[in-house]
């Protein structure tokens, strides 16, 4: 792990030019006092926590401490699951994303999600997959081929695919099909990336190849990750929130600061616990 | 499905000499290393070994063969001694059954005494599933013979398709070259095309609402769709008939009986397309949604393209059930001797209705009529099966299933028996 850390970190980053995305670059997410319920039960209590610009955060904490729910709030995809309920504000670049007239459909766009277990689109080829974000919001890019490549080049996919772009998503192995929602979730030039545990499906390899990207793109979209290795939010991510929730309490941010921090000299004794493989 | 005794007393494999991938690389490396390290002595020279022939455990071998029609000839020999002989039943169909759950039987104790009894208990099953499927399909393909058997020694194709009965007289011995069903033809392909054009795009829409708009009507709708679906096809006839036809609001029609086929197609599409909805991953959605697609873009262009082949057979199903519907057109389109083209005014002729009225005459002519008309309806719905079939062939020649070389890999491999080269 150490050789694969010194060899990439020393490799130039990405030199595809930046996209110009209507807003431009990567954004901050400011969370305040956010709570969520699920048909009235208390699963995330009062999370305030900042996620920098073209930064890498990393949430950890064991099962059931809602991570993932505090993820999906952070683009919206919370309140699609019904008897979902919650309180307090997400600010994206200092606009609340909660706030009157905002539409989700819009959050959306500007904050994208790569899920846990991969999900390409089935009926469409792998190049319409990478198109698809930009379909739904009916933008069509100057050149198709050019977009379809540059974003499967970031996600690390393209050497892999460039001769069979008309094959269905379907027929790619899991780290690939992984890798092709990476490169649609970034077609539509995201501001921040939200990724759910995106390597608990993969092998080591695939799960490698996911994380040099996610230190690839990461100047030109923040990324938030949750994840349950602690190797992994240690080797990808600049800053680290650790979430735990005590038996029969709800969820909340115990400790949270950049990860050399967090690993090295945590302040609560839970922290240091846990990221010593102590419990969770 | 046969076990390990079945490998060992596996006909004696080919001669192959030592170039199996583990024991080649592992005597090269001994020779390599061996003279220079002065550590293990030098592997034996390489000799040719016998492997044995690659099989699949699961293969249909000549034994199996054997045992099936030694258990089908014992069988049909006991039951005819006991059927005719000994009992004096008679009867082919209780016959045929009998010697059915008599080989059966025998195929299991032939079986047990021959392999073993897990296996016996194992080709029992494959046997029953096999036969269920034969019958399935040799019902099918007697239908269909016999329908053309009895249709195609009469047909006049030259006017079959081009005449109506407009001059019709029984009493001509060639009227058979002078009438065709072609009025009724074009009633039923513009009833069926009508029905399904407005009802088909009702029921997705029904099914979308269901199951992925949802909301409080959700319970009342679904509970009214299977109500309907429940409902006897000639009520549908006589609801269109009582409320449209009977208070004068339209006439005799194409188009009334195109709404009661409606009533039909409605619930039985509307229900497999929700069901067909209901496979479609979640996480589909949740991508799109995620992509930033409102939602009823995520249903238009993920949740219903990945649904489509599942669709496609749900609108065939639906079609291919009020393709043949008589019922609820005896009241509504009303049958016709002459070609009337115009779905929406005059009475309408149908190729079920001619079936119906044709066969219940004593002439043999209009017995012929209503083979050949029957052959035409099968011939349509299996056209419209195979053209539906064709476009909802997912594109995309490569759509993850494994190649043919994959499968060669996964069950052709040679299994290395180790004990050979000690003894």
């Amino acid at each position: 792990m150490t050789t694969y850390m010194t060899a990439t970190s020393g490799a130039p980053a990405s030199n595809i030019a930046r996209g110009t995305s209507p807003l431009g670059g990567a954004g901050e997410i400011d969370a305040d006092g956010v709570c969520a319920w699920f048909s009235g039960r208390l699963v995330l209590e009062l999370v305030t926590l900042r996620m920098e610009k073209s930064k890498v955060t990393a949430l950890i904490g064991p099962s059931g401490c809602g991570k993932s729910t505090f993820l999906r709030i952070l683009n919206r995809m919370h309140e699609v699951i019904p008897g979902a309920q919650l309180a307090g504000s997400v600010a994206l670049d200092g606009l609340d994303i909660y706030g009157a007239g905002q539409r989700a459909v819009d959050t959306r766009r500007h904050i994208g999600m790569v899920f846990q277990k991969p999900n390409p689109f089935p009926a469409m080829t792998i190049a319409e997959n990478v198109l698809s974000g930009l379909r739904f919001s009916r933008i069509s890019p100057a050149s198709r081929g050019d977009l379809v490549e540059e974003m499967l080049t970031k996600a690390g996919l393209w050497n892999e695919v460039k001769d069979r772009l008309g094959e269905l998503g379907g027929a790619l192995s899991g780290g690939q099909q992984q890798r092709l929602c990476i490169a649609r979730a970034l077609a539509v030039r995201p501001r921040v990336l939200l990724m759910d545990e995106p390597c608990s499906a993969l092998d080591p390899t695939s799960t490698r190849r996911i994380e040099r990207t996610i230190k690839d793109i990461a100047d030109e979209v923040t990324v938030v990750i949750v994840t349950h290795n602690m190797q992994q939010a240690q080797r990808v991510s600049d800053y680290c929130a650790f979430f735990l929730a005590e038996e029969n309490k709800p969820g909340r941010v115990v400790e949270s600061g950049t990860t050399d921090m967090m690993f090295a000299e945590p302040t609560d004794q839970r922290t240091a616990d846990y990221v010593n493989g102590r419990f969770g | 499905m046969s076990s390990g005794s079945d490998l060992q007393s596996a006909p004696p494999g080919v001669l192959i000499p030592n170039t199996s991938a583990s024991t080649g690389t592992l005597s090269s490396g001994n020779v390599v290393g061996g003279p220079t390290a002065g550590g293990p002595p030098l592997a034996p020279p390489p000799t040719p070994r016998r492997l044995p022939t690659p099989l699949r455990p699961s293969d249909f071998g000549s034994t199996d063969v054997l045992l099936l029609m030694g258990a089908a000839l014992a069988s049909l020999a006991l039951v005819w001694v006991v059927f005719y002989q000994l009992t004096l039943l008679s009867g082919a169909l209780g016959f045929l059954v009998c010697w059915y759950l008599v080989f059966v039987g025998l195929t299991w104790v032939g079986t047990a005494q021959v392999i073993e009894r897990q296996v016996a208990t194992d080709r029992v099953v494959a046997v029953v599933v096999v036969s269920a499927a034969l019958l399935m399909v040799s019902l099918v393909v007697f239908i269909v013979m016999w329908v053309a058997f009895k249709a195609i020694p009469h047909v006049h194709w030259g006017s079959l398709f081009t005449r109506d009965q407009k001059h019709f007289v029984p009493s001509d011995p060639n009227i058979l070259g002078k009438v065709g069903i072609a009025e009724a033809i074009v009633g039923t392909l513009e009833q069926v095309a009508v029905a399904t054009i407005v009802g088909v795009p009702l029921a997705i829409a029904t099914a979308v609402f269901l199951n992925e708009v949802g909301g409080r009507g959700v319970k009342l709708v679904r509970t009214v769709v299977t109500a309907m679906s429940g409902t006897p096809s000639i009520v549908a006839g006589i609801f269109i008939y009582s409320v449209l036809i009977y208070t004068q609001v339209i006439k005799y029609s194409g188009i009334a009986a195109s709404l009661a086929l409606i009533v039909i197609l409605l619930p039985s599409v509307t229900r497999v397309v929700e069901e067909v909805l209901r496979i479609v991953p979640g996480g589909l959605r949740e991508a799109s949604l995620a992509l930033g697609a409102p939602q009823w873009r995520t249903v238009w262009s993920v949740v219903l393209p990945t649904a489509r082949s599942g669709v496609v057979t749900a609108v065939l199903l639906g079609i291919a059930r009020i393709v043949g519907e008589t019922a609820p057109l005896l009241f509504t389109a009303f049958g016709s001797q002459v070609m009337n083209a115009n779905v929406f005014v005059h009475d309408q002729a149908a190729l079920p209705l001619i079936i119906y009225s044709n066969i219940a005459t004593p002439n043999a002519v209009d017995h012929q009529i209503a083979f050949q008309a029957a052959f035409v309806l099968m011939s349509i719905v299996l056209v419209l099966f195979v053209a539906a079939r064709f476009f909802s062939r997912t594109k995309g020649k490569k759509s993850g299933k494994p190649s043919e070389d994959d499968l060669m890999a996964r069950f052709f491999v040679p299994i290395p028996i180790e004990r050979d080269d000690g003894q």
